[in-house]
């Protein structure tokens, strides 16, 4: 045994997956809280509590959902394509913990899974996959209204991960690199705007303040939350893709939503708010994880406020503000960052 | 090493096997994203990490969605393929790629070998996206504008030919 | 380094396969799933030369290949729907239009 762990790769490999082991409790933990907050702000921004019977503070509320969602009867049309019917949920959830994999939540090594020289790339990838779980969903129920919600949703999401992805461009020109590790160290030390001293935090860029707002209005659509939750708009698809789904398969949709909006919260920390840079963490090195989880938190509550304030788009003006004004815009900003970048002659 | 090549090779052929002989075109569809995914896991063991990715995003993302979207969009179900013509055509198509097999295993077991080397690269750059990039924009600049109009042309084109014949053709549609 | 016979013997099955696929299949929509099987076998055996060589060039070309075959599936599905709302078939030997 002694023998064996002598390996580096065993070594390596071992820490990898125990790591992985702490991420994917940790995260199904996590998950079920942000269900729980996301019902407590929603019912505190329209005045009222939120769930508040099932233990302090409804604290408990969460575990009891998890209980109902297990104990329900699982349901599967007549003529539904049995496996692709089967397949959708775990595929709803496989890219977002993918993901996680290479997304750096505190200094490395100890607190990074994996980095790779193209993390950004994969991050692409997968959101890229994301699409298959809501069309084949929505198609394998034999439902129209899920077709609908299918259909409508790979539409959305395609156009809307083209803006996604340049906007990312102008961070690897900043940055130099598609490391995601390398992206936030290249975020270290101060910069200033006049006599303000500021963290050199991507956002405080001036040539990255726009592709950062154009990467959290995709990052709205690639999630399907308000206002671009057209797949499943209840008002005109009864509950779109996942009409037709019960009990823990449903769940998975649910917990493939919410890890979804912490993968794409995480990418927008690591880009452009410096990922686990803040004060002390160059004493303390697991002050690194505190901050990014500020920061995440941070970014939750506004992915939460934003749901409860916001109508819901038509489907026509969500394709055309897609194509016709972030894609557009997103390019141009290339273009700019590029010439800023070359005017300011070789780092 | 070569085990994790192994096990994606097993994997492609599997799929690619499946992609052919299954009979519902969106079962073939998601097989073939599969066999697409262990193919961009060989591109990662042989150190091409950014094509591997590319792979994944624009095979798998963008170009297997699309088929599923015309699957779906044209309502295919399991294909009908029964009839003496059908059954000497799948004969025919069955050895000529036994033959083309043959032909390339006999090929392979001949002698051959590689050219030199290029020894200015060092083999850990082999997959580095900054080196790609500067080769692409600089030896290979005028093919990728080139490519540039071929894409301008299909999306022209794919508009004009997926809108069909409308009624007001008079406007030069 | 992954032997050299080893990849290019996938990729020579793979390509086979691909020609079975396109010989055997009727609907359009599968028969063009197998050029795509093709292309990414020839595209396997370009990266596994540049790997090989310790050349950027292989991996260049597929690019290329990538573009080209970006562009020409969405032609070819553009086509496939039309043809579709032509005849209500995408079966290719039920599509006989020059035969009257």
């Amino acid at each position: 045994m002694a023998a064996l762990w002598e390996i580096p790769a065993v070594q390596t490999l071992t820490w990898a997956l125990v790591k992985v082991l702490i991420i994917l409790q940790v995260m199904l933990g996590v998950v079920s809280y942000l269900i729980y907050a996301e019902r407590k702000i929603c019912g505190h921004i329209q005045a009222r509590t939120g769930p508040n019977r099932v233990g302090p503070f409804g604290l408990l509320q969460p575990i009891a959902d998890v209980l109902k969602l297990l104990f329900k009867e699982e349901f599967v049309p007549a003529k539904a394509n049995k496996v692709i019917f089967h397949l959708a949920p775990i595929l709803a959830v496989f890219p977002a913990i993918v993901t996680f994999s290479v997304i750096p939540m505190g200094p490395p090594p100890t607190f990074v899974v994996t980095d790779i020289n193209v993390g950004l790339l994969l991050f692409m990838a997968m959101s890229s996959l994301g699409v298959y779980a809501i069309t084949l969903g929505g198609w394998s129920s034999n439902n129209k209204y899920a077709l609908l919600g299918g259909l409508r949703s790979s539409a959305q999401m395609i156009s809307y991960e083209l803006a996604m992805g340049i906007s990312t461009v102008p961070v690897i020109l900043y940055a130099g690199t598609m490391s995601l590790v390398g992206i936030v160290q290249h975020q270290a030390g101060f910069t200033s705007i006049g006599p303000v001293p500021l963290p050199n935090w991507g956002i405080f860029q001036w040539y990255l303040v726009i592709p950062f707002v154009i990467f959290l209005i995709t990052a709205f659509a690639e999630t399907n939350r308000a206002p671009f939750d057209l797949p499943e708009a209840e008002g005109e698809l009864v509950a779109g893709f996942h009409t037709e789904y019960s009990s823990m398969k449903w769940a998975l949709f649910f917990l493939g939503e919410y890890m979804n909006m912490l993968v794409i919260c995480s990418v927008a920390v690591t880009l452009f708010f410096g990922g686990w840079h803040g004060p002390l963490v160059d004493r303390l090195p697991w002050m690194g994880l505190v901050w990014y989880l500020l920061k995440l938190s941070a970014f939750m509550f506004f992915f939460i406020w934003v749901r409860w304030t916001f109508p819901r788009l038509r489907y026509d003006q969500l394709m055309a503000f897609g194509w016709k004004v972030l894609l557009p815009a997103s390019i141009v900003n290339v273009l700019i960052a590029a010439l800023w970048l070359y005017g300011k002659g070789p780092r | 090493m070569l085990e994790l090549f192994f096990g994606f090779a097993a994997l492609l052929v599997v799929t690619s096997l499946l992609v052919v002989l299954h009979k519902n075109p969106v079962t073939s569809a998601l097989f073939l994203v599969l066999a697409f995914s262990s193919l961009a896991g060989i591109y990662l063991l042989l150190n091409a990490e950014f094509l591997g990715m590319v792979q994944i995003i624009v095979y798998a993302g963008a170009i297997m969605v699309l088929f599923l979207f015309v699957i779906m969009y044209l309502n295919l179900q399991h294909d009908v393929e029964t009839g003496l013509q059908i059954a000497v055509r799948r004969g025919i198509g069955w050895l000529t790629g036994v033959a083309a097999l043959l032909t390339a295993a006999l090929l392979i077991r001949r002698g051959w070998a590689l050219g030199p080397a290029n020894e200015q690269l060092p083999e850990a750059a082999a997959g580095n996206v900054g080196a790609l990039g500067r080769t692409l924009f600089s030896r290979y600049l005028f093919p990728f504008e080139i490519t540039s109009i071929l894409l301008l042309v299909a999306m022209v084109g794919v508009i004009i030919i997926a809108r069909g014949r409308t009624k007001t053709a008079g406007e030069g549609a | 380094m992954i032997p050299l016979p080893y990849l290019i013997g996938l990729s020579a099955i793979v390509f086979a396969i691909g020609v079975i696929g396109v010989l055997v299949r009727r609907n359009a929509l599968v028969i063009f799933m197998s050029i795509e099987l093709m292309l990414n076998a020839a595209n396997l055996a370009f990266v596994s030369f540049a790997a090989h060589m310790k050349s950027l060039d292989g991996q260049i070309f597929v690019f290329f290949v990538m573009t080209v075959a970006a562009a020409e599936v969405a032609i070819g599905l553009a086509i496939i729907v039309h043809l579709f709302r032509l005849r209500e078939s995408v079966f290719v030997d039920e599509i006989h239009l020059l035969k009257g």
